[in-house]
C-alpha cells in the first residue's frame, strides 16, 4: 500500500510563540496608530518656563541687540534640551519608547515652523530687524505646537494657539514690551498649560 | 512532546529537564486553550487596543483608523458590547447620528488579561 500525500502541499503550520509575538505587535502597532503623543513634559513645560523668566530678565539687561540675541538662542537650545530629557523621562516612565510612530508624528508636525523661524532669525538678524523676531518667534513657535498638537492630547495645540495670539500681540506691540511679551509667553504659558499637562497627563 | 522527550534524553539532559519541558508544554496548552475568544479576533483586538488608548471614539474615527467597512464595525463592535467590554452611546449631532465607543473597566481588565496570555505563551514555548 502506496504512502497517503497531500493533494496541496500545506505550509509549515505557526507555532505559537509566533503567533502570540505577532498578537503582541498587532495590539502595539494599533495603540501607537490610534494613540495621541501623551509624552509632551509638563514639568518639563515648567522647567522651561522658570528659564525663560531668568533668559527675559537677561536679555532686558542685556548690553545690546547682538547679546539680546545671544540670550534668547542660548535659552532656545536649553528649551530643546530640557523638553527632550523630560519627555524621555515621561515616555519611559511610561514604558513607551520616545521614538515611537506619535512621538515622530509630533516632530515632523512641529519641525518646519521651527525650522522657518530659526532661519528667519539668521535673516532678520543679517537685515538688522532684530525688533521683528519676538512676534516671529511667538508666532513660528504657537504654529509648530498647534501643528504638532494635532497628534497629542488635546491642551497641546490649545497652547499653541495661545502663543499664535500672544505672537499677534507682538507683531502689533512697541517694541520695549518684547522681553515682557517673551517672558509671558515663553515663561508664563510654558508654566501654565506645564502644570495643566503635569497634572492631568502624568507628569 | 515524545520526541521532544527522547531529544532531551539523548542530550544527557536527563528525568529533570524533561519534567520541565512537559510542565512548560502543559502551560502553552492551557495558555492557548484559556484564551479570550471575544477580543482574539482581530477586529475585535484592534477595537479594544484602539479604545485602551482614547478615552472615546467615534464609530467613523475607529472605521477610518482600522480600515474597515460599516458592516464589520457593526457586527464585531456589536459582538464586544454583548460582552460588556465595551460601551456604546448613540446621539445626535445636530440631525447627524454619532455613535461613541469606549472600553469598559471589564474590556480593560479582558485586554489586560490577554496580554497577559500572551507573554505567558512566549515565555513557556521559549522554555520549551
Amino acid at each position: 500500500m502506496g504512502a497517503v500525500r497531500p493533494i496541496r502541499p500545506t505550509a509549515e503550520p505557526i507555532g505559537l510563540h509566533d503567533q502570540a509575538m505577532d498578537n503582541l505587535r498587532f495590539i502595539r502597532h494599533t495603540m501607537e496608530n490610534a494613540g495621541s503623543f501623551t509624552a509632551v513634559p509638563g514639568v518639563g513645560g515648567i522647567v522651561v518656563g522658570a528659564t525663560a523668566f531668568f533668559a527675559a530678565f537677561a536679555a532686558h539687561l542685556s548690553a545690546g541687540p547682538r547679546h539680546w540675541l545671544f540670550v534668547w538662542i542660548g535659552e532656545a537650545f536649553l528649551a530643546l534640551a530640557i523638553g527632550l530629557g523630560f519627555s524621555a523621562r515621561k515616555a519611559r516612565r511610561a514604558g513607551n519608547s520616545l521614538l515611537s510612530r506619535p512621538f515622530r508624528r509630533f516632530v515632523f508636525a512641529m519641525a518646519p515652523p521651527i525650522v522657518a523661524g530659526a532661519l528667519l532669525t539668521v535673516m532678520l538678524n543679517n537685515a538688522g530687524l532684530v525688533r521683528c523676531l519676538p512676534a516671529v518667534w511667538l508666532l513660528l513657535y504657537g504654529a509648530g505646537v498647534a501643528c504638532g498638537g494635532a497628534f497629542s492630547v488635546r491642551i497641546v495645540p490649545v497652547m499653541g494657539l495661545s502663543f499664535l495670539v500672544l505672537g499677534a500681540v507682538a507683531v502689533l506691540a512697541p517694541a520695549v514690551w518684547s522681553d515682557a511679551l517673551l517672558a509671558f509667553g515663553f515663561g508664563g504659558l510654558h508654566l501654565f498649560f506645564g502644570w495643566i499637562i503635569a497634572r492631568h497627563y502624568g507628569g | 512532546m515524545a520526541a521532544r522527550s527522547s531529544a532531551a534524553g539523548k542530550h544527557g539532559a536527563g528525568p529533570r529537564v524533561v519534567a520541565q519541558n512537559e510542565t512548560a508544554a502543559a502551560a502553552v496548552g492551557a495558555g492557548a486553550a484559556s484564551l479570550d475568544r471575544i477580543i482574539h479576533e482581530r477586529l475585535r483586538l484592534a477595537i479594544v487596543s484602539a479604545l485602551s488608548v482614547n478615552p472615546i471614539l467615534t464609530f467613523a474615527e475607529l472605521k477610518k483608523l482600522l480600515s474597515t467597512t460599516d458592516g464589520n464595525l457593526s457586527v464585531h463592535s456589536r459582538k464586544l458590547e454583548d460582552a460588556g467590554y465595551i460601551a456604546v452611546e448613540k446621539k445626535f449631532e445636530g440631525r447627524m447620528p454619532r455613535t461613541e465607543y469606549r472600553l469598559t473597566v471589564s474590556g480593560r481588565s479582558a485586554l489586560e488579561r490577554y496580554l497577559t496570555h500572551m507573554e505567558a505563551l512566549i515565555r513557556a514555548t521559549r522554555s520549551a
